[in-house]
């Protein structure tokens, strides 16, 4: 290709622009954290290392804390990502992970009689009905009524919040009727530890993987395709591509809700082994900012998903050992996910850099 | 050309030596209108002659490159929409600015400043209601209005603002012809006070049915300014779309390619029905058959069915009724490209890729097309540095070429077929040349090529044959300037 030694300067320019963004991302980071210390009367110092050593001052940090925190993050953060780029605002990731938890620990709960593998599996699938499940309410009201499922999903968010609640207090409630809170899973259902990595379960495989595979649908099959070109221009796409766009975006958002339900599956049988009603801190809200950091790319948001998950991780350690209280840690989180943003959002002035872009070979 | 008045007679709107110029294409050049008092003027034009470019700088839209202006005699210089309507210049679009979910009231309050009192905007709706006979209830919501009746809304509008000269541009595009006739005595009743009002439009008769004076506009320039009497339909007509045939070329152009046309019949259409999104008849009991080889130049003023007609062949539209035989895959260049034909942000190959990308499964192998990309580009000269840039980032030319290629690419064992819209809007002249030289080749090649344009000259330039279409009906004319223009605007 003629074209060639141009083209790859200016791929590597590209890498330069991220990495440079990397570093950006980090000082956000810092500086905010500390100015928002330094604002609340504690010691800078003393903060940034509880926030370091929370996220990644140790191997048991890092595992137990910091990837344990990133599946749920990388699960729901695909889900964002996937929808998002179909053109579907679905803001119902913690409404989807929600109704994936209480239809997993329905299944591990219900009466053994099969093998425990088996059991596994139909509770991870059960999760994923339940978040496609949840999804296609506002997938439903979107096709037919043309309702926004921004609101939508927003609201429903709420609901299955109030149901898990119900849940927990009525035909999920453990036997005593004391705890808001299921029944524990029996063990020999739990997903099996990540030898010499603490609490960090195999889930953390399965989230890879979904990562992957969402990646490489996006990039190389005709779904993909037809999805990116539905959410790119729904009129193009149905002009000149013949694609049913309304098809494909209910697929989108039915998937969209099964890996958001899949989060809160591995949740359940990897970390909480039971429902109850904060089983989440709003991954699902947090999903968001992993997807649109990672510019809507499933493989990045492997990435954008542990910065996420280090920065939860971290802000814990802070309130624990720097004795930050837990609103300030609150608000530091926050500002934290605005900084990121703010910061993933500086483009190159290129109109080429301004999207999402799915390199392909060329 | 006769001047119905001289420049010392009172005028209401003179717009004198108005240049116009949009990047490298030349929208007015020393245009010139008067309007008197108490008159209707008619501006009349084909699709592109510059009226609504022209009213749009009376009505402070768009500033003017040279020229002057007056209003009732005095020199003025209007620098918005605000200005002209506080001079008391009001606008009627032909896309109503009206919002739906308001109430008359509420929409005619809109653009007013100060203290919002409704029951105050409610008395003056009433009062105008009476004082025109527009009936208009101030508490009923605009989605719920006819469209006669929103119109009434718009004039309304201007009316509150104490509008002394209106421009209504093509107001009855939208309405029934009892509506229609309604509307134009209240024109002339408006007139007959002492305002003045611009009609826009292409309908001849409308335009002499109402008018006192018409001022014709062709390629941006003023043609022809008369009084109503002096005027005919054949005057107007040749005022229009000018005397002068294209001339030899398109002749021997179109001789070529008769003897070329390859047999074999690709559409046939037998009383075919359209009907538009809303349900709404726009072609009733077309026949027709176009054969391989072929350019049928389709000729039609705005919203006279073709939108539908181009669609339907294109496959994108399923007729109501009748027959309508055509090959399975149809490609198709829209007129509005950004929308309708491209993906801006994503890569050439990508963009190719998307033609049949609903039909296709499984894996794509993108090495295998961003090759048949380069080949096209490299086939169809298209100046981009390889296949994976963003077509956003080429001009407008270079876009079309693609989606020609693209469209062109032939699929299967079926029949070459492409309908194409507008296909040089917004193209220099020299990607023009290179669409028209692809689209002759084309159809040298056997394909069965239907163009619209709304520049008859590129009809005429490019067709082997010519359907009009006019109040929902097709029919084919010779290649005759005059007779096409005359048939477009339903004069013959």
């Amino acid at each position: 290709m003629s074209h060639g030694a141009r083209a790859s300067a200016f791929r590597r320019d590209s890498v330069a622009w991220e990495l440079a963004r990397a570093v950006l991302v980090l000082l956000a980071i810092v500086g905010t954290t500390a100015l928002l210390l330094l604002v609340g009367g504690y010691s800078v110092g003393n903060g940034l290392a509880a926030l370091w050593r929370g996220s990644l001052g140790s191997w048991y940090a890092f595992t137990s804390a910091t990837l344990v925190r990133a599946i749920p993050l990388m699960l729901t953060g695909v889900a964002v990502a996937v929808a998002f780029r179909a053109g579907v605002l679905n803001i119902g990731a913690e409404g989807q992970l929600l109704a994936g938890a209480a239809a997993a620990t329905a299944v591990a709960l219900s009466p053994p009689g099969l093998p425990t593998v088996i059991v596994v599996a139909l509770a991870l699938t059960a999760s994923a009905a339940g978040g496609a499940g949840w999804a296609s309410i506002a997938a439903f009201l979107r096709a037919r009524f043309a309702v926004l499922e921004v609101i939508s999903t927003i609201m429903l968010n709420f609901v299955a919040l109030y149901a898990v609640s119900y849940l927990v207090r009525g035909p999920l409630q453990e036997p005593t009727h004391v705890y808001p809170q299921s029944s524990t899973i029996d063990d020999a259902l739990h997903l099996s530890r990540i030898v010499g990595a603490g609490r960090l379960h195999s889930g953390l495989l399965l989230a890879l993987g979904v990562s992957l595979v969402a990646g490489w649908v996006l990039r190389r099959t005709a779904a993909g395709f037809r999805l990116i070109a539905a959410g790119e221009s729904p009129s193009a796409a149905t002009s000149a591509g013949g694609i049913n766009v309304v098809a494909t975006t209910t697929a989108t958002f039915l998937v969209s809700g099964a890996l958001a339900g899949l989060a809160g599956g591995v949740e359940v049988l990897g970390v909480t082994f039971a429902l109850y009603e904060n089983i989440s801190p709003g991954y699902g809200y947090t999903a968001i900012a992993v997807a649109l950091l990672a510019r809507l790319d499933p493989w990045r948001v492997a990435a954008t998903a542990l910065l996420f998950g280090g920065l939860e991780a971290g802000a814990g350690a802070m309130q624990r050992d720097a004795g930050v209280p837990s609103t300030l840690v609150t608000v530091i989180e926050a500002a934290l996910i605005l900084a990121v943003i703010a910061v993933g959002a500086l483009r190159r002035r290129s109109p080429a850099a301004d999207v999402a872009t799915t390199p392909i070979a060329a | 050309m006769t001047r119905p008045q001289s420049h010392d007679a009172p005028v209401a709107l003179a717009l004198r030596g108005i240049d116009k110029r949009y990047g490298n294409v030349q929208a007015l050049s020393t245009a010139t209108l008067e309007v008197s008092p108490g008159t209707v003027h008619a501006l009349l034009g084909e699709n592109g002659a510059g009226k609504s470019t022209l009213m749009r700088i009376a009505y402070g839209l768009e500033r003017a490159d040279a020229g002057t202006m007056l209003l009732w005699n005095d020199p003025v210089r209007i620098t918005s929409a605000a200005d002209a309507i506080a001079r008391g210049i009001g606008m009627v679009h032909q896309h109503f600015t009206l919002v739906p979910a308001m109430t008359v009231a509420e929409n005619i309050a809109l653009g007013g400043r100060g203290r919002l009192d409704l029951a105050r905007v409610a008395k003056r709706v009433d009062e105008l209601s009476a004082s025109t006979g527009f009936a208009l209830d101030p508490a009923a919501r605009v989605e719920t209005l006819s469209v006669g009746a929103q119109q009434r809304v718009e004039i309304a509008k201007a009316l509150v603002r104490a509008a002394r000269i209106l421009i209504l541009d093509e107001p009855t595009a939208v309405l029934a012809p009892a509506e229609s006739a309604e509307l134009l005595r209240w024109v002339r009743a408006y007139a007959d006070a002492g305002n003045a009002a611009i009609l826009i439009t292409h309908k001849l008769r409308e335009a002499l049915g109402v008018a006192d004076e018409v001022t014709v506009l062709r390629r941006g320039r003023s043609l022809l300014t008369a009084r109503r009497d002096d005027v005919t339909p054949d005057t107007l007509t040749a005022a229009m779309i000018g005397e002068e045939l294209a001339g030899a070329k398109t002749r021997s152009f179109t001789e070529d390619a008769r003897t070329l046309a390859a047999p074999g019949v690709v559409f046939r259409a037998d009383s075919l029905t359209l009907a538009d999104s809303a349900g709404i008849v726009r072609v009733r009991d077309a026949a027709f058959e176009i054969n391989g080889g072929e350019i049928i130049g389709i000729a039609a003023i705005e919203g006279s069915g073709q939108h539908e007609l181009l669609r339907a062949l294109a496959g994108r539209l399923t007729p109501e009724s009748g027959v309508l035989e055509r090959p399975s895959a149809v490609g198709f260049v829209p007129e509005d490209r950004h929308r309708d034909a491209v993906l801006l942000n994503r890569s050439l190959s990508e963009n190719v890729a998307l033609r049949g990308a609903g039909a296709r499964r499984g894996i794509i192998d993108w090495s295998a097309v961003s090759e048949q990309t380069e080949r096209l580009m490299r086939e169809y000269d298209v100046r981009a540095d390889d296949a994976a840039v963003p077509i956003r980032t080429l001009s407008g030319g270079n876009q079309q070429k693609v989606v020609l290629a693209r469209e062109l690419a032939l699929e299967s064992d079926s029949p070459l077929a492409l309908v194409v819209e507008n296909p040089t809007r917004g193209l220099d002249v020299r990607a023009t040349a290179d669409v028209h030289a692809r689209l002759r080749k084309a159809a040298h090649d056997g394909a069965a090529i239907v163009l619209y344009s709304s520049d008859i000259d590129e009809v005429l330039l490019l067709a082997s044959r010519v359907f009009v279409v006019f109040e929902r009906t097709v029919r084919e004319l010779p290649l005759d300037r005059e007779q096409i223009g005359r048939a477009m605007v339903g004069a013959a």
